[in-house]
């Protein structure tokens, strides 16, 4: 089963450290610039229009329709986001979803917010402008034309966000890249279906009600070498990456150790069942459940003096 | 005979612990049209949300002969129309076309099925040229009446109707009042708006902090000032005025 | 906590109230804690640095996993907020684990058990299952740190903390107006499912086949998504319209913050120095 809204929400703990602080870093000198361009193109009217149309793109994720036994399909909105307000508002109003999920709702870590904000509010907005934008020009803008490329910005959205996150969490070593990315690719390929549609379904109701709002953005050429740039380091990356990790199921593990990135990896200078095939307990496994134990009762005996305390002085 | 509706010692609590109905009881016959009143927060939603199976509380509830349970609940909203105060909710397709033809096409009926439910349901309320339009720029009073054809092409029994009236202008409003009265079928609607139950609705049923207070005859219960007034309601004082064209 | 979203979801399209005050999914809790008064910046701060803390623990360090484990417990029994609470929610966070589970296998070692499945041999290491213990563990621990902080700080105190730890003040501002309106947002699309649900009816023919295609149940979906943003658009309109007769002019005004009292700095450094020596204690092994 899948559970929803998206699998794709790393939680702390899956990301090693140096990845989860060079993701904070690119988001937030990506985001950061975002910031700024928004300020310049909507001015004093980006506080109110960026915050409510986060909390719809929020609210739209709860929408959902029952695909099967059980199981149902939601909105992540990168892409109709994207189409209806351009790449930086896009991105500036998933930085915001993305990260109250996580620091409310716990959708997503806290440490691996800049990894989570990389792949659906950086990739995710790039993939789906630099997808429809493509399409758009290719199709023309007949009802097909915005439908298809609509579609396909959504379902590349999810995709290669997935496929970044998988990628994410083999080079922290928390999951063997022969098997995280196609895992996560092979279920995102399928709910990247479900976002293609409904985001065909919201823009079929846009395209009738407010034919306007499209319009405008569809007109918006492509600004900025940065966001080539971006486009570019991102689809290199993938390009470079994704066969080698099929290809090698251990290659990125192995560039991974040898450029020292694992700091997990390193071999534990103890170990608790040593030569031991069948788990038993030796002098160090003691050792360390007395340690445990001891430092257990010292912290709790703090939190319990403090608790008493408190409610002395408060009587 | 069947009775549309019936129900027996219905209670329902909120998962907060609030007790929105108590111990309601109501039994409302085929084609009878029934009004719900009562001020804001008595329970009058809450009981309407009970008719279809979305929310369920304990007791007797029968729609249309059929237990109210997990098995029939598809049944029963097929036979129960459910009319939401806000239009912007029962509204989310491109065209009007589309959303009539929501019910149908969850029903798997054929196309041309679905085609002639959708053309009855919008001649129903005489909307028929407005297949095409899109919904967001219809006017208040229109999309009401597309609300209302949303659940007529699902040929219910039940009409249930919530705050029908409310932020209509007198013109919208008076249209709607004769669409009502002209559709035979078993109606509930809860409603602030006295004029309209003493207009269209024989029999009129007050709620209050989630038990029924009084239920009988318009007429009477419009004369009780005392009753209405307990419950913070209002007789309409532009009757006799109406009545003979003055105002 | 995707699972937790899915049944928060459904249990919110059947029975929410159409005027609740305290939202269902507003996680914060009005309890008197030491947790609920501690200054909501030296909360922010320490909770980040306990999750770094956390993250930078080798694997297998059990003794300091322990030790981190006992703070967020003792955090919590201070908090008031009741293990329950903060265990279910954390329980939810599990499904994700599942990515980790193939290490256990991929990572070589000391074998500890092998299973065969078919022709396939599956052997599990010491350095495996320790390396995926470590992660579960460390989610855990990280995942009730976040609950605490959003189930003891109300939203506009986190915001005030986001300031004082320099996030722009644009940004705050937009996650200011954002929690505004998030419930009242989800509360249109909850009514969106619930008049949709109400017309999902059956003729009880039994050669019909109920529900339609997938993929118009998704397009039906899209177009309720569509209604709901373009709503938003509109309401946000009539916002800046409010806040322009207000006299805003896109400045974002906000109080300067007071500064930090000497308990609260003691609070602050005490914390951080405790993690530090954890930092340290856990390099030794």
């Amino acid at each position: 089963m899948f559970y929803a809204p998206l699998p794709m929400h790393i939680p702390d703990g899956f990301l090693s450290v140096v990845v989860s602080v060079i993701l904070w870093i690119i988001s937030i000198i990506i985001i950061g610039y975002a910031l700024r361009r928004v300020s310049q193109d909507l001015g004093e009217r980006q506080v109110p229009l960026m915050g409510v149309l986060a909390a719809a793109i929020f609210a739209g994720q709860m929408l959902n329709f029952s695909v099967t036994g059980g199981t149902s399909g939601h909105l992540l909105g990168a892409a109709i986001a994207t189409i209806l307000l351009g790449p930086w508002a896009g991105a500036l109003i998933l930085t915001c979803v993305v990260s109250i999920q996580a620091l409310i709702f716990q959708d997503g870590g806290i440490l691996a917010l800049g990894a989570n904000l990389f792949n659906m509010a950086v990739v995710g907005v790039a993939v789906s402008y630099f997808a429809f934008t493509s399409l758009q020009k290719m199709f023309g803008k007949n009802n097909w034309g915005l439908f298809v490329s609509g579609f396909v910005a959504a379902w590349l959205s999810i995709f290669i966000a997935a496929l970044c996150a998988a990628l994410e969490l083999a080079l922290s070593g928390t999951s063997p890249a022969n098997i995280a990315v196609p895992a996560m690719g092979g279920i995102h390929a399928i709910i990247g279906i479900g976002e293609g549609l409904i985001t065909v379904g919201a823009l079929a109701f846009l395209r009738a009600a407010r034919n306007d709002l499209l319009d405008k953005t569809t007109l918006e050429p492509i600004k900025g070498k940065l966001v080539w740039g971006v486009g570019l380091v991102i689809a290199i990356a993938l390009a470079i990456l994704s066969p080698l990790a099929s290809s090698h199921p251990d290659g990125l593990e192995w560039v991974a150790e040898q450029k020292g990135f694992l700091d997990i990896a390193q071999p534990p200078l103890y170990n608790i069942i040593p030569d031991y095939v069948m788990p038993g307990i030796s002098n160090e496994a003691v050792a360390t459940i007395t340690a445990g134990i001891i430092g257990t009762l010292i912290v709790f005996g703090v939190a319990l003096g403090v608790a008493y305390f408190r409610r002395r002085s408060a009587t | 005979m069947h009775h549309s509706i019936e129900i027996d010692r219905l209670s329902f609590s909120y998962p907060d612990g609030h007790r929105a109905l108590q111990d309601i009881s109501l039994h409302i016959q085929l084609c009878e049209k029934v009004a719900l009143v009562g001020p804001n927060g008595a329970g009058k939603s809450t009981l309407i949300l009970h008719l279809n199976g979305i929310l369920r509380g304990q007791g007797s509830l029968r729609v249309c002969g059929l237990e109210v349970k997990e098995p029939n609940l598809g049944r029963i909203r097929a036979m129960v129309g459910l009319v939401f105060q806000s239009p912007e909710d029962q509204l989310f397709s491109p065209t009007v076309y589309d959303d009539v033809a929501f019910g149908p096409l969850y029903q798997g009926l054929s196309p041309e099925e679905v085609q002639q439910r959708v053309e009855q349901a919008l001649a129903a309320v005489h909307m028929s040229g407005y297949a095409r339009r899109v919904s967001h720029h219809l006017s208040l009073g229109e999309k009401k009446r597309i609300a209302i054809a949303t659940v007529l092409s699902m040929q219910p029994e039940v009409l249930v109707l919530d705050e029908p009236t409310s932020g209509l202008d007198p013109r919208a409003r008076r249209s709607l009042i004769n669409l009502l009265r002209e559709l035979p079928l078993t109606m509930l609607a809860s409603t602030h708006d006295m004029l309209l139950v003493q207009e269209l609705f024989p029999r009129m049923v007050i709620m209050d902090e989630g038990r029924i207070v009084a239920d009988g005859k318009t007429q009477a219960l419009m004369n009780d000032a005392e009753l209405l007034e307990a419950h913070g309601l209002e007789k309409p004082v532009y009757k006799e005025d109406r009545k003979t064209g003055i105002t | 906590m995707a699972l937790l979203w899915e049944s928060l979801i459904s249990a919110a399209v059947l029975q929410h109230k159409k005027d609740m005050h305290i939202h269902y999914l507003d996680p914060f809790r009005e309890i008197s804690s030491p947790i609920h008064e501690l200054d909501p910046r030296v909360k922010l701060v320490l909770s980040l640095a306990f999750i770094i803390t956390t993250a930078l623990v080798s694997p297998g360090v059990w003794p300091v996993y322990i030790l981190l484990l006992a703070i967020i417990f003792s955090v919590i029994i201070l908090s008031r907020l009741g293990f329950l609470f903060v265990l279910k929610r954390s329980l939810l966070a599990l499904p994700f684990v599942f990515a980790a589970l193939p290490v256990i296998f991929t990572i070589k070692g000391n074998s500890l058990v092998s299973i065969m499945a078919g022709s396939w041999i599956l052997t599990a290491s010491t350095q495996g299952l320790e390396r995926f213990i470590s992660i579960a563990f460390k989610s855990w621990i990280s995942v009730q740190t976040a609950i605490v902080l959003a189930s003891s700080t109300p939203f506009p105190d986190l915001l005030m903390a986001m300031r004082a730890i320099h996030i722009p003040r644009l940004l705050v501002a937009i996650f200011g107006l954002m929690w505004r309106y998030l419930f009242v947002l989800v509360d249109e699309a909850l009514r969106l499912m619930r008049a949709r649900l109400a017309r999902s009816g059956e003729t009880g023919l039994p050669d019909r086949k109920t529900g339609g295609s997938i993929a118009w149940r998704a397009q039906v979906t899209g177009g309720m998504a569509g209604s709901l943003f373009l709503r938003a658009l509109e309401r946000s309109d009539h916002i800046y319209n409010a806040m322009l007769s207000r006299g805003y002019n896109g400045e974002v005004f906000t109080l300067d913050l007071p500064g930090l009292r000497p308990a609260q700095w003691f609070a602050l450094f005490g914390g951080l120095g405790l993690l530090l020596a954890l930092l340290m204690i856990s390099f030794l092994f």
